[in-house]
């Protein structure tokens, strides 16, 4: 600090007149404190998930399906109807719902390692069976919940718990891209990556699941939305190299942009 | 100086991870160095210069920041003025 700064007062709303332009949490978010690690990306991504199913007017008719991972532990926090899948099956729990009520809004939040590691197939034949779905991919390339291990996922001479000197092709294999091979199935409408490691990325991420929504609403068929997020523990890191950490290893292999459109 | 918005900090919430500190742009947020929360963590200050620009709440894992824009941007003293 240096000497001509002061700290301005911020324990109560200001005495001038103001607009509130950007609430704590947003009203979807009953419960805004957590439990998930300081400088998860995982609560910022869903931020950007439920204040998108607000700005649609789609929180009377949402139902939301949750795979296993730190994220699950968000899912009581919502004023979202949730239904808890078997790791890695939310796909297709979310196929059901979606026949039975065709007239709902169904989304599935998943991390890496359940849908790419222990679900690929359901997400996959959910894709090309053209469901008329929105799943959410919270990728940050590790198994975040267990402790930091590899997820196929991690990219290329990453350093994770289970590949100590960096992941290695001959060893571990090469990492799967998944939205990547979504984009290339037939029944897949809306298909885009981005990130939450920076303030404009988090509204380009609210943007694609925006239109990944509105591609469901309009009864596109399969919508996949991939947000790369920060995961400081998992990757034993400091909180704050987190959003280059993800710039550097991660965004360079899984490229940030919309893959498919309708 | 113009100060076009700012923020209330719950400070309680705050886990310390100075995401909104890079995160903002006129770089008016600052961790404090000693001072922590009850669960110990350190938390942000606000300088003036705030634009209301949302990017602290929008990057925020812990929903710590609530924006305001002011209707008519204030005139902040600075300096030695301030101090008086």
């Amino acid at each position: 600090m240096s000497a001509d700064q002061i700290y301005i007062s911020t324990d109560k709303p200001p005495a001038e007149p103001a607009a509130l332009v950007d609430d704590f949490a947003p009203s979807l978010i009953t419960q805004a404190n957590h439990h998930l690690c300081p400088g998860c990306g995982e609560p910022i991504a869903i931020r950007a998930a439920v204040e998108a199913i607000e700005e649609l007017a789609l929180a009377d008719r949402a139902i939301a399906v949750f795979g296993i991972g730190c994220y699950t532990a968000f899912a009581p926090n919502l004023d979202v109807e949730v239904v808890q899948a078997l790791h890695g099956r939310a796909p297709s729990v979310a196929t059901g719902i979606k026949r039975m009520l065709p007239d709902g809004f169904v989304m599935t939040v998943q991390g890496d390692g359940d849908m790419v590691n222990e679900g690929l197939q359901e997400v996959l034949h959910a894709a090309a069976r053209g469901e008329n779905i929105t799943c959410l991919l919270l990728n940050n390339g590790v198994f975040g919940e267990t402790g930091g291990q590899m997820t196929t996922t991690t990219t290329l001479g990453q350093r994770t718990k289970t590949s100590i000197e960096g992941r290695d092709p001959h060893q571990h294999g090469h990492p799967i891209l998944l939205s990547d091979l979504i984009a290339t199935l037939d029944g897949a409408a809306y298909v885009a990556r981005c990130a939450v490691n920076n303030a404009g990325n988090v509204a380009r991420t609210k943007r694609y699941i925006t239109r990944a929504y509105e591609s469901q609403m309009a009864g596109g068929g399969f919508s996949l939305v991939e947000i790369l997020t920060m995961c400081p523990t998992g990757w034993f890191v400091d909180t704050l190299e987190g959003p280059d950490y993800l710039q550097d290893t991660l965004a360079p292999v899984h490229n940030i942009g919309e893959l498919k459109t309708p | 100086m113009t100060v076009r918005g700012t923020v209330v900090i719950d400070v309680e919430a705050c886990k310390g991870c100075d995401l909104c500190i890079d995160a903002c742009p006129p770089r008016v947020l600052e961790m404090t160095v000693h001072e922590v929360n009850t669960k110990g963590y350190r938390y942000p200050r606000l300088l003036a210069g705030c634009t209301g620009c949302q990017a602290c709440a929008q990057i925020c894992p812990d929903f710590v920041f609530q924006v305001y824009k002011y209707d008519t941007p204030l005139e902040l003293p600075t300096g030695e003025a301030a101090r008086q």
